[in-house]
């Protein structure tokens, strides 16, 4: 292995943890809701986003339209669009690479690739950047996989493992909080979200949320000192 | 449970998920500043966007009836104030799943 690759493999360890944690949560996830084990590294290799990975077993199960499907996507993966803007420099010159890279910049990935390290050498980022990105990548459908054969092979009463995807979001929402002065889209989103579920009912509610809160952001003026 | 609607939706999933990657790169080659609405929303969407999930998550409980709600409130609060506190995500993951597990197969 080269120094890079050997370098962005001691980079990405905290990566391996969470990655193989989290996606093993969702290979259990993904076989209690009665998928075949072989979904598992599908999804994680083509679609390879994680919380997005959770609310899909939950919008496939319920045979949720292509428009949802489409729309949920759009919104929860949304924040992907601004990953790429501060990566355009890093990114200038990498080759056929890039392609992948693009496509498998996750959000701890992309934390990586911000952090970046002062010990590779110019000439090596290149090959670096590229291992972080196919390590992060190998340990997110090792994961996946591991979870959905571990689900397969052991019975046990998984009655509620469903709240694994509350539970990330709830830790997801407290970081976002803590970071934030201003936590008008926090509560707008949720009390949008929650009149839509009493108006709408569960079956039909996240079209309409999903669009009154884009609505509401754009129209949201936002204060000189409110970046947070 | 796999059908024609489950690939389809696979791949519905899967290419707007990589549009979101590639696009930034496909419109702001070469542009010197990105226009203001846009970075306005990559501040504000994500929170909106996650507490939106939240709710989302929430969708199945019964708040008429204390077996629905009572495990879903009390998971939560131990996950968010385990998070507050120590901040790591796995602790607070597992904690509050195994936690509404135990409270919906034998309490409640």
């Amino acid at each position: 292995m080269s120094r890079a690759a050997r370098q962005a493999f001691i980079d990405t360890i905290p990566v391996l943890t969470g990655y193989l944690a989290l996606g093993f949560g969702f290979g259990i996830l993904l076989q209690a809701s009665g998928f075949p084990v072989w979904l598992a590294p599908v999804m994680s290799i083509t679609m390879y986003a994680g919380a997005m990975q959770y609310v899909a077993v939950g919008l496939l199960s319920s045979g949720a339209s292509l428009l949802t499907v489409g729309l949920t996507t759009f919104l929860v993966n949304a924040r992907h669009l601004f990953y790429g803007i501060s990566l355009l420099d890093k990114f200038k010159n990498t080759g056929k690479r890039t392609l992948y890279m693009i496509f498998a910049l996750t959000d701890e990935t992309y934390s990586l690739l911000c952090r970046d390290n002062a010990e590779v050498s110019a000439k090596e980022k290149k090959t670096y950047y590229f291992f972080i990105c196919f390590f992060d990548h190998c340990y997110w459908i090792t994961g996946c996989t591991l979870g959905a054969v571990t689900g397969s092979l052991v019975s046990f009463n998984s009655q509620g493992i469903d709240f694994v995807l509350t539970a990330l979001f709830i830790t997801i929402l407290i970081e976002q909080w803590q970071s934030m002065k201003k936590h008008f889209p926090a509560l707008m989103g949720a009390a949008v979200t929650g009149a839509s579920l009493a108006l709408f009912g569960k079956e039909n509610f996240m079209i309409p949320a999903m669009l009154v809160i884009l609505l509401m952001l754009c129209l949201h003026k936002e204060k000189e000192d409110s970046h947070g | 449970m796999v059908n024609a609607h489950t690939f389809y939706a696979i791949a519905v999933m899967a290419i707007i998920t990589a549009l979101l990657r590639f696009l930034p790169f496909l419109i702001f080659k070469g542009k010197a500043s990105t226009p203001p609405l846009v970075e306005k929303l990559g501040h504000l969407l994500p929170s909106a966007v996650i507490a939106m999930l939240v709710v989302y998550c929430m969708k199945e409980v019964d708040f008429t009836a204390s077996a629905s709600y009572l495990p879903a409130l009390l998971a939560s609060l131990l996950t968010g104030v385990l998070h507050a506190w120590k901040r790591n995500t796995l602790l607070s993951v597992i904690s509050g799943t195994v936690c509404y597990m135990l409270l919906v197969q034998f309490v409640f």
